[in-house]
């Protein structure tokens, strides 16, 4: 049953992002000023919010293992195999924001790189996210996972840190185009759908990696509970 | 507060006899200072403008040697064992460690400083004196930070090369605010006010952070 489900969403998935890129391809029209290069923004945004997504859900099983690590080992299993999902496969969404930015703002800009707020934020993330990810390979044994979530904290708890103190240095990224007040802000109704559309898609996408991420650390969980205990039953 | 005072003279007394942190952090960061000099080469208004910058990351990567060394030392003897199952609490003894080595890196730096100066040719035209703020708020970001991954790398593989792995991303924040600050301070030409005040408020958060989870860290099974 659960195999079912899991395919028939795949199946979903994939039809999403056929009729996303369809979307952000030939429906969307060119933007105003940017021609051409702004369709990236439908790849670009959605990844981010994928990616700050997954990082808050590695956080929410870092909390959570260490909270029930003691009373209900079981559950903190599951809570630890959440925050490995959402870490690595965070770490995969960031990569691809950080790949389709500097191709964007070597069109929009003039240069691929530059220290800006959210650019350096974004690459900071990335940095504590696979440093957390280095610390699950290099550290063994059971005391790992408590570890891994206290450094977890650790970079949540940097991450506004590091936004705040990049916004006092300098900005050029573009403001934000949604929720906000600012001149310019929004988006027209033929770019505002398909936008939409790849918001879902590409989040139905994350999500589908992140569920087979999380079974497959069960399983291995599964896998090496069971062979700590056949070790323990050999005479 | 008597385990608090015990591992600090515990910590003081041994750097006291061996000199071990000290001697090893100060000649590499003398060294890291002398090859950016020989690297950058750098004149009057340029050497203002990178050094705060070269002084943070000089004392970074030496005090890297010295954190390392920090917990490294109680494995011996299985001392680290003994300090588990005893029953004093851990952020005692967490922030007696801290304390040490802030001690050490402030020594490092006060020997450093004038050889800095001397080396790029510097004058402060800015408040020298809130130099005085700036260097001891970062070094306790950089050591409360530095001791508490030391803990928390231990016992892993490869715990040397692990330690700056885990430390730099986090500290990146403190380390531009560092910079940032001193390098308003001597070249006189911005307020470094917002940034000590960021540095304050970075020691705060991590240190209480670190102070709460230090025990599951220190006991981590």
């Amino acid at each position: 049953m659960k195999k079912v489900s899991i395919s028939l969403y795949a199946a979903v998935t994939v039809a999403l992002l056929i009729w996303g890129y369809y979307q952000a391809i030939f429906v969307a029209p060119n933007d105003a000023q940017q021609g051409e290069i702004f369709r990236i923004i439908y790849c670009h945004v959605p990844s981010a919010s994928v990616a700050f997504t997954f990082f808050f859900i590695n956080l929410v099983g870092c909390i959570g293992f260490l909270a029930s690590r003691h009373d209900y080992p079981d559950r903190a299993q599951k809570f630890d195999a959440w925050a490995l999902a959402g870490a690595e496969v965070g770490v995969v969404f960031c990569s691809v924001v950080l790949t389709t930015g500097p191709l964007w703002g070597r069109r929009a800009w003039g240069i691929w790189w530059t220290w800006d707020a959210r650019l350096t934020t974004t690459l900071v993330l990335w940095l504590i996210y696979v440093s957390y990810l280095l610390l699950r390979r290099f550290a063994a044994g059971p005391q790992m996972q408590t570890l891994a979530a206290v450094l977890g904290i650790f970079g949540a708890l940097d991450v506004p840190i590091v936004y705040m103190s990049n916004r006092w240095w300098r900005t050029q990224h573009p403001a934000p185009v949604f929720f906000s007040s600012a001149p310019g802000a929004g988006m027209a109704a033929s770019m505002l759908r398909p936008f939409l559309w790849n918001m879902l898609a590409w989040f139905a996408w994350g999500v589908l990696i992140l569920i087979l991420r999380f079974h497959v650390e069960r399983h291995r969980q599964q896998i090496a509970a069971r062979e700590a205990e056949a070790a323990l039953a050999e005479p | 507060m008597s385990a608090l005072w015990t591992h600090l003279v515990k910590d003081l007394r041994i750097e006291w006899r061996s000199r071990e942190a000290i001697n090893s952090m100060l000649f590499f960061a003398l060294l890291v200072v002398v090859l950016f000099s020989l690297a950058f080469d750098p004149q009057a208004a340029f050497a203002r403008e990178i050094a705060g910058g070269v002084l943070c990351v000089a004392i970074l990567f030496a005090s890297v040697s010295a954190l390392n060394q920090a917990w490294a030392r109680e494995i011996r003897h299985q001392v680290l064992d003994a300090q588990r199952m005893a029953p004093t609490p851990g952020a005692e003894m967490f922030l007696a460690k801290v304390l040490a080595n802030f001690l050490f890196v402030t020594i490092v730096q006060a020997i450093l400083a004038p050889v800095f100066l001397v080396f790029y040719n510097l004058q402060i035209l800015g408040d020298g004196w809130k130099l005085a703020l700036v260097l001891p708020l970062g070094t306790w970001a950089l050591v409360a930070n530095g001791t508490f991954f030391a803990a928390l790398s231990i016992r892993s593989r490869n715990r040397e090369l692990l330690l700056p792995l885990i430390l730099f991303p986090i500290f990146i924040p403190a380390l531009l605010a560092m910079v940032l600050a001193t390098g308003a301070i001597l070249t006189g030409q911005s307020d470094p006010t917002l940034w000590i005040k960021m540095l304050a408020g970075y020691d705060i958060i991590f240190t209480t952070a670190s102070l709460l989870l230090f025990d599951v860290v220190f006991h981590a099974e």
